[in-house]
């Protein structure tokens, strides 16, 4: 970034070639300070702002004290709450990937109709706001809801199945939702992946199986890692759905964070697992940052 | 398989279309047969079509704040000789990335005693925050690919900043404003988590209506509310598709 380096034109000489050779189509410091400053006053006033607020609550009350955080240790149930959102995440990040992957795979190896058909059904799912998605796994799995009236009236049950409230509806539903945040980066990995070497793997002796394993899976596995970190620190926060599909027995930490807000009103305690939240998701996303930079969770298919 | 993969898919989304078409006053699916009763109940509820207006009145208006503030910050992030660039993109990326139950809740905290809840500004300020971060990433990589040589080129025949940028850059990232624009308007319009620390009495969006009453009671009215929220979805990010791939 030599250009960078470069000092800002002197207001004397405005000749437009001096002008565009020393600037180079850049703006100073203080132009580019002046352009970023409405969106650095938001999030400073509606972003920074209050999430410091939210930490400093959970640590004073109003002295330093640790009791809140102490509690979330001490408390089996808390610490119960914890271990279950991280065992959903990975398990909504696994059935995620198991599924997503040879969907990814037709997306990015087959064409004509067929990979539409793909494309067209992974995007009807993502486009689908995830409120509508969760109203849609409630009207299915409850107790006379269309799966259990299918059941009774094939006879194998009198009274249905209890499906929803449940830590496999919680998992089922989320699954749902972040299967497409799995798919397209892995479509994407795969896509970038020259069909000459797969080719080059064949001519050689490989059969499709090997050539996949050994060629096409490993190259795909930048994607593969990005769509999973994605899918897990989405699945640590998710709050929709397992309040709206979850039940007593299949606390998680949002529902937690939210109960504690809305019903207990125990505001430094709910202070104290938000944080917690916010530092997992932080060091992960420090740790996996490689992941995000391919994968920004907006690059939709082109 | 893959059928089987796909049907898990597209399911849920088929499910609530058909049940906002039924005419029994339950859930009903398939349904027996075919009306647009629930969508009357729909238009027909103050309290839903208030929620509506609410929800879009904030979805324009942060849409606007967003296109503006985010290209602005863009141009200054890509054209921009400013020491620590990376720590203001990573900052703006944060909200995309914080779990928003967390930015919820902090909001909440700090809004609550201010009288921002349920108020126009309160969310204006929560969903810009959400939704600039699209704008933001859109538009910085449609001016990453666009050439400097041509704003060098408008600036040496001495047009001056604010020409260049409106008749040589603005053209140019038109387009990337439109798919952050798009972005921005539905992650306001259906956005639940934070809208539901943020709403009360005096003003709920459409969303935050939704999830409380689906916890209350689940009428085919949501299913019809539902399926309009699928169609406005597919509508817009349809557009920004036939657009990206003309």
């Amino acid at each position: 970034m030599a250009m960078a380096k470069i000092s800002r034109p002197a207001v004397k000489n405005r000749s437009a070639t001096h002008r565009v050779s020393q600037s180079a189509g850049h703006y100073s410091p203080a132009m580019a300070l002046a352009l970023l400053s409405p969106l650095l006053v938001l999030l400073l006033l509606g972003f920074i702002l209050p999430i410091a607020y939210l930490v400093r609550l959970s640590l004073f009350s109003p002295h330093l004290d640790f009791s809140s955080y102490r509690r979330l240790f001490e408390e089996p149930l808390y610490f119960e709450v914890m271990l279950r959102t991280a065992k959903v995440a990975l398990a909504v990040m696994t059935a995620s990937l198991l599924l997503g992957y040879p969907i990814a795979y037709v997306m990015a190896r087959t064409k004509g109709r067929l990979a539409s058909a793909v494309t067209a059904c992974v995007l009807i799912a993502l486009w689908s706001p995830v409120l509508v998605r969760s109203y849609a796994f409630i009207v299915l799995l409850q107790r006379n809801g269309v799966i259990n009236r299918l059941v009774k009236e094939t006879g194998i049950t009198e009274t249905g199945f209890r499906l929803l409230h449940t830590e496999g509806a919680v998992m089922l539903a989320m699954t749902h939702v972040l299967m497409p945040f799995m798919i397209l980066p892995i479509f994407a990995a795969l896509r970038s992946i020259p069909l000459d070497y797969v080719q080059a793997a064949r001519n050689l002796g490989a059969g499709p199986v090997t050539a996949f394993l050994r060629m096409t899976f490993p190259l795909s596995l930048p994607g593969v890692f990005a769509g999973c970190v994605m899918c897990f620190i989405l699945a640590l926060g998710f709050y929709v759905t397992p309040a709206l599909i979850g039940g007593p027995g299949t606390l998680m930490a949002a529902t937690l964070i939210g109960q504690q807000v809305t019903v207990l009103l125990d505001w430094p305690f709910a202070a104290a697992l938000a944080t917690i939240l916010l530092l997992l998701t932080l060091v992960l996303v420090l740790v996996f940052r490689r992941a995000f930079a391919t994968n920004r969770g907006f690059q939709g298919v082109n | 398989m893959i059928g089987l993969i796909l049907l898990f898919l597209v399911l849920p989304t088929l499910i609530v279309v058909g049940i906002s078409l039924g005419t029994a006053s339950y859930i009903e699916f398939p349904p027996a047969a075919l009306s647009l009763r629930w969508y009357q109940a729909y238009f027909n509820d103050p309290t839903w079509m208030a929620a509506t207006f609410f929800s879009l009145k904030i979805a324009l208006a942060t849409t606007a704040t967003s296109i503006v503030v985010g290209t602005l910050a863009a141009i200054a992030l890509v054209r921009g000789n400013l020491p620590g660039k990376h720590i203001i993109q990573a900052l703006v990326l944060g909200p995309l990335i914080i779990p928003h139950i967390v930015f919820g809740v902090a909001l909440y905290l700090v809004f609550a005693p201010l009288r921002l809840t349920g108020n126009f500004a309160g969310f204006l300020v929560a969903h810009t925050v959400l939704a600039v971060p699209y704008v933001v990433i859109s538009v910085m990589a449609a001016l990453q690919r666009f050439d400097v040589s041509l704003e060098l080129a408008a600036l040496s025949c001495g047009a001056n900043r604010a020409q260049t940028f409106c008749y040589v850059v603005l053209p140019n990232i038109l387009p990337a404003i439109a798919t952050g624009a798009v972005f921005a308007f539905l992650s306001s319009f259906d956005e639940a988590t934070v809208a539901f620390f943020l709403s009360d009495v005096g003003g709920k969006t459409i969303s935050s209506k939704m999830f409380k009453d689906i916890d209350f009671n689940l009428t085919p009215v949501i299913a019809a509310i539902s399926t309009m929220l699928v169609a406005v979805s597919f509508l817009l990010m349809g557009l920004i598709h036939q657009a990206r791939h003309r």
